[in-house]
């Protein structure tokens, strides 16, 4: 059984980077390999370059029903032996691994650049990856009738860019194959190298409806580095934000799937009932997705007992608003027969790709942040895990609706209860040479901030993982089957972010 | 089908009352942020090197300014200046003609020049618009999905947003322009008949937003696309890109508050 605790590594608890074990390639992907098996899940797994000229590959697990996180690293020069082959939930990280560090995973079966762009950590004199679509042929099927469909990267609507190759027979998608990047902007290095406080503006935008879930994360890892604690005031503030992050994303999504199978009332009143969410937050923070609320050491902004009056009264009347038309649209029998069996992702392929967040729990696989790795408010509220077992577009809605009744409770709870005292204290200098692995379960799932910081206390490498990043492989494992006119519904049931991918 | 009723005699009519009625926005709300030259004590060189962004801008004059298409309306670009000199007001007008514009050491809200009147012959009851993100958080995407919602409607003024480019009299531009997206953006661009807008949406597209700098961006809309109306916001609120497109095509008068 593998066994990380020795190190004490906890969400957002910093350790020194010295007490990770530093192992010989072999055991690190024997190491990795096995605790995999065991039911352990990689958050993360990065390179960074040392100081030796070597890159320092790190890998972030989390054993989930245990409530535990591990890491493990190994330094490697030019190339070394691949974990995709055996833990086929890395082959994302090892691509962008090999983009970002110029380092080779041999044996990678899908060594394809992620981001198209030359690498971000490029060390001095290397020779960039340029762009090169010669070296990024789609997979092609070949044969009577079959043909191929590319869509992107700019799409027919406002929407943001991608490109999506689908292998098809007659309607009938055989494979589909997404290519991302096109929004990448070098945020990792905008967030290394721009200073603390200021860096939260880039945190801010990773995704734009993520606001919150990102700048909680961040800011989170920052707190841990300086050894601040936050108020309980101030825990519970980011706790409602985040929670009206996700009313807000849920109900709009809610209203989109209506939309893409043409239930016109549902998307109209639902839509209409996101607006309302982010008018909250508004009232809250003074921007309709949050920005300029989360801070290191807590929260600009306070819940005087007035707006939080206001803010129950307000949810209470969505409360009463929303229940009809979720069962107006979730009981017809037209919306569930089109929403069943589409875009199924299997049980086991959740398990393979090492899904995250909405898309996991409709596959019956509880993940949940707030419940595995509790933190702030999450340790003394709890909110039930919603899951559904079927794994196609309907479970994704169900679990969407259930995820927002379940916030909408909390959130009426919660903004009756507030604790007393500061919502902002100071956060102070970060630690040297420490790690820390900041987990926030954002609406879409699992945001995961690693931060390392060098011998003077700066951020030396700042690692995001949006929740997308693991779930992207799933839009493209659940197509095959599929019709093509299909795949906008299926893919507004994952919802995922392009922004947060590319980064 | 009683249910259905049921629930759209509750649901109501939504429409925001704009133009003609009050726009209301929470105290909390960051709108156009005013500079008050009288409470600058010790010259704002000081504050800049603090600020967070280019917000606050230092003419050969040494009079100080704030350039709207560089501001984030976060709350720090305010509370960084020593002597409480920028205050978020809550006006959400920030449109303007000319990037220039944009740049204000007044209170006043930049104007936007309606088109020329061939030009709003054309598009002034009939906009089509195509989106193009570039190098954006979606952030500004999500407020543009919005302004086809029930309560703002933006189709009642004649605006849409449509999927092909050739049917299109206009680009919109989100985002800081990546490099992946650069080609995109002018074949996009090319793909609209003439005669043909371009409106850059939030700081992004202005001047690269919270991006600006990297290396992997090109700090927002290329220099040889003439853009039409600018519409500062990180991200603009949906009245605030309404308001602007209005103004633009005539609806509503050039200056605002006139």
């Amino acid at each position: 059984m593998t066994t990380f605790d020795t190190l004490g590594l906890r969400n957002r608890r910093s350790i020194p980077l010295a007490a990770v074990p530093v192992e010989p390639v072999s055991r690190f992907r024997d190491t990795v390999a096995q605790a995999v098996r065991d039911r352990w899940r990689l958050v993360a797994l990065f390179g960074s370059p040392d100081a030796g000229g070597q890159t320092l590959i790190l890998a972030v697990l989390a054993q989930d029903e245990r409530g535990q996180l591990g890491a493990v690293s190994t330094l490697v020069e030019a190339r070394y032996p691949a974990l995709t082959p055996d833990c086929p939930e890395a082959h994302l990280f090892e691509r962008e691994i090999a983009e970002q560090c110029e380092v080779t995973p041999e044996g990678h079966p899908w060594l394809k650049p992620v981001r198209r762009h030359p690498a971000d950590h490029g060390r001095p004199g290397a020779i960039p990856t340029q762009i090169d679509r010669e070296r990024y042929p789609f997979f092609q099927f070949t044969g009577d009738e079959v043909h191929e469909v590319a869509v992107g990267p700019v799409h027919a609507g406002i929407i943001e860019p991608g490109h999506f190759r689908f292998q098809a027979h007659g309607e009938e998608v055989l494979f589909l194959e997404i290519m991302l990047g096109y929004q990448h902007r070098g945020v990792e290095r905008l967030l290394e190298t721009r200073s603390w406080p200021d860096a939260v503006l880039v945190a801010e935008s990773i995704a734009g409806d993520t606001v919150i879930g990102h700048a909680s994360a961040a800011c989170g890892a920052i707190e841990a580095l300086a050894r601040s604690r936050k108020t309980p005031r101030a825990q519970t503030v980011r706790g409602i934000a985040l929670e009206l992050e996700r009313l807000a994303n849920h109900i709009g999504d809610l209203g989109a799937i209506a939309g893409d199978i043409a239930y016109q009332p549902a998307a109209s009143y639902f839509g209409r009932m996101r607006g309302e969410c982010l008018n909250l937050l508004m009232t809250l923070s003074g921007n309709r997705y949050g920005r300029g609320l989360i801070r290191p050491g807590g929260a600009l902004f306070d819940i005087p007992p007035a707006m939080a009056v206001e803010m129950r009264s307000r949810l209470e009347a969505l409360a009463a608003e929303l229940e009809p038309v979720g069962h107006l649209m979730l009981k017809n029998a037209s919306v569930q027969a089109r929403l069943e069996g589409v875009g199924v992702v299997p049980h086991q392929t959740c398990l393979d790709l090492g899904l995250v967040g909405v898309a996991a729990r409709a596959c019956e696989v509880p993940r949940d942040v707030r419940h595995d790795h509790p933190y702030g408010l999450f340790r003394f509220a709890h909110i039930p895990v919603a899951t559904a077992w079927a794994g196609d577009v309907l479970a994704r809605t169900l679990v969407r609706w259930l995820e927002v009744q379940r916030s909408l409770e909390f959130l009426i709870d919660q903004v009756g209860a507030l604790p007393r005292g500061a919502v902002q204290v100071d956060c102070g200098a970060l630690r040297s040479s420490e790690l820390v692995v900041s987990l926030e379960e954002g609406w879409r799932g699992e945001i995961a901030h690693v931060v390392i910081t060098d011998e003077t206390g700066r951020v030396r490498r700042h690692k995001v993982v949006d929740p997308s990043f693991h779930n992207w492989s799933a839009v493209a494992a659940a197509m095959p089957g599929n019709q093509i006119s299909d795949f906008p519904l299926c893919n507004k049931s994952f919802n995922l972010s392009y922004a947060g991918h590319d980064l | 089908m009683l249910d259905f009723l049921r629930t759209r005699w509750a649901q109501g009519t939504r429409t925001s009352p704009f133009p003609d009625g009050p726009s209301e926005f929470p105290e909390r709300f960051r709108g156009r942020p005013v500079l008050d030259p009288a409470k600058c004590e010790g010259g704002c060189q000081q504050c800049r090197e603090h600020m967070p962004t280019d917000a606050l801008v230092v003419g050969p004059d040494g009079r100080a300014a704030l350039d709207l298409g560089a501001c984030l309306f976060s709350p720090e670009e305010a509370s960084r200046c020593g002597s409480g000199a920028i205050a978020y007001s809550r006006d959400h007008r920030l449109a303007a003609w000319e990037r220039q514009d944009l740049v204000t050491a007044t209170s006043e809200a930049p104007a936007v020049r309606a088109l020329e009147a061939e030009t709003r012959r054309l598009f002034g009851r009939s906009l089509r618009l195509r989106s193009v993100a570039a190098g954006s958080c979606n952030g500004c995407e999500a407020e543009l999905v919005a302004l086809g919602n029930v309560v703002f409607d933006m189709a009642r003024f004649g605006v849409q947003f449509v999927s092909s480019p050739r049917h299109a009299d206009g680009l919109v531009l989100t985002g800081a322009v990546s490099r992946n997206m650069r080609e995109a953006v002018y074949r996009t661009y090319e793909a609209i008949p003439e005669p043909r807008l371009v409106i850059a949406v939030g700081a992004c597209a202005i001047n690269g937003g919270p991006f600006r700098g990297s290396p992997e961006v090109d700090n927002g809309v290329p220099a040889d696309l003439q853009v039409d109306l600018w519409i500062p916001g990180c991200p603009p609120h949906p009245l605030t890109v309404l308001d602007g497109l209005l103004r633009l095509l005539g609806q509503m008068p050039a200056k605002a508050g006139s």
